[in-house]
């Protein structure tokens, strides 16, 4: 089944939510810090301004964790949010008087009322992205690594965003097949 | 809200990257808090974002970094922020400009007002308020400029622009707004180069005094 791997994040982030679980919080860690580091590093920002925000970010994701939603992002794409928000506000410092989640308003509730959840479509959506031909995966990470201007986004032809997500929807589609299958005896 | 005219997906995935403009931000946020659909659809440009992460080769994180961290975690964070609250139709985001009482505004002729929320290297923010049948001002931007209705309507080029609609109009782009006729239409503009007030005001009211 996919997803165990992003499920695991996902119950992490979720003992850090409910019980303040710090060995939680450390595996977490182990494995969102490297990759946040990369994220900074792409940005052409100094290794010691990467360690600065990437404290920041952390213990950010350890203060904020009450207001993630496993039902509207998994662990790895509410992480991305924070570590962006974290980044315009620290890099930049925009006069932001009002914390950054006000930015992004989600009052939706959150989808999939079976048992395809975010963290199930991060899965796949892991494997769509692994799929794509080389050149199409290069463009995608350097859209969400923040390496391309909008103007440069916008230009880009072929962005296989479209792609990726109809892949999703097919993988979803066979998921919850299969769950119905092992339901009905 | 009916809304029709959304934040096309390139420049979401901007947004989620974290690559517009302050100002262009700021109209962003400010449709996705009037809008569901765009939410859902930032929603997903965050999981392509958190699966790039996913699959990023990581980079060495000192251990020394991982323990101050540890330690930190006890450390009594700061109390949060109570939320503002803005009249409406403000959305939450441009609480960054003003508060309870509202913007303030300054005429620029012909009963239009404008507040400049913003205009520095990052570019420029403002809200317009123009009377109901006015044609807003032609003011000759030269980049992208996004435009957000917040209350009552605009047509342009054929189009009507409603409350919670947003314009993404390239650079170029000819087009001289009229407010609907029922009322006066409020809206959140943004361009990237600062206003040229010298300039700026002529244009502004050549077309007014047309009317």
């Amino acid at each position: 089944m996919p997803g165990d791997d992003a499920a695991r994040q996902t119950d992490l982030l979720l003992a850090v939510r409910d019980r303040r679980d710090r060995a939680s919080f450390s595996q977490l860690f182990d494995y969102y810090a490297p990759r946040l580091k990369a994220l900074l590093l792409r940005s052409s920002m100094s290794d010691a301004q990467a360690d600065d925000i990437l404290q920041d970010v952390m213990l950010t994701i350890w203060r904020k964790a009450h207001l993630y939603d496993p039902a509207k992002a998994s662990a790895s794409a509410w992480i991305y949010r924070v570590a962006r928000n974290r980044m315009i506000d620290i890099i930049r410092k925009e006069q932001r008087a009002i914390p950054s989640e006000l930015y992004e308003t989600d009052t939706e509730p959150g989808t999939q009322p079976d048992d395809l959840g975010q963290t199930q479509e991060s899965a796949l959506l892991r494997e769509a992205l692994g799929r794509l031909p080389e050149a199409q995966r290069v463009m995608i990470e350097r859209v969400y690594l923040g390496e391309l201007t909008h103007r440069e986004v916008t230009e880009a032809t072929g962005l296989p965003i479209g792609t990726i997500k109809s892949r999703i929807r097919l993988g979803l589609e066979k998921l919850r097949h299969e769950l119905k299958h092992l339901r009905t005896p | 809200m009916n809304i029709r005219h959304h934040i096309d997906e390139a420049t979401l995935a901007a947004f989620a990257a974290g690559q517009l403009a302050q100002p262009f931000a700021v109209v962003v946020a400010s449709h996705l808090a009037m809008c569901p659909v765009c939410q859902r659809a930032y929603r997903e440009q965050i999981a392509i974002g958190g699966a790039v992460l996913d699959q990023l080769p990581g980079k060495p994180v000192s251990q020394g970094l991982k323990t101050g961290v540890m330690d930190m975690l006890d450390d009594t964070p700061a109390e949060p922020v109570p939320l503002p609250t803005l009249p409406a139709p403000y959305p939450l985001p441009l609480s960054q400009y003003f508060g309870a009482e509202g913007p303030k505004w300054s005429a620029i002729g012909m009963k239009a007002r404008q507040s400049i929320l913003q205009n520095d290297a990052n570019g420029s923010l403002r809200l317009l308020y123009i009377p109901q049948g006015r044609a807003v001002p032609d003011h000759g931007h030269s980049g992208p400029e996004f435009t957000l209705v917040l209350k009552g309507n605009y047509t342009a080029a054929g189009q009507t622009y409603a409350a919670g609609d947003v314009e993404i109009a390239d650079e170029d782009v000819e087009h001289t707004p009229v407010a609907g006729p029922d009322e006066p239409c409020i809206c959140l503009a943004a361009t990237n180069a600062p206003l040229r007030f010298g300039a700026f005001l002529p244009r502004i009211l050549q077309p007014l005094l047309k009317i």
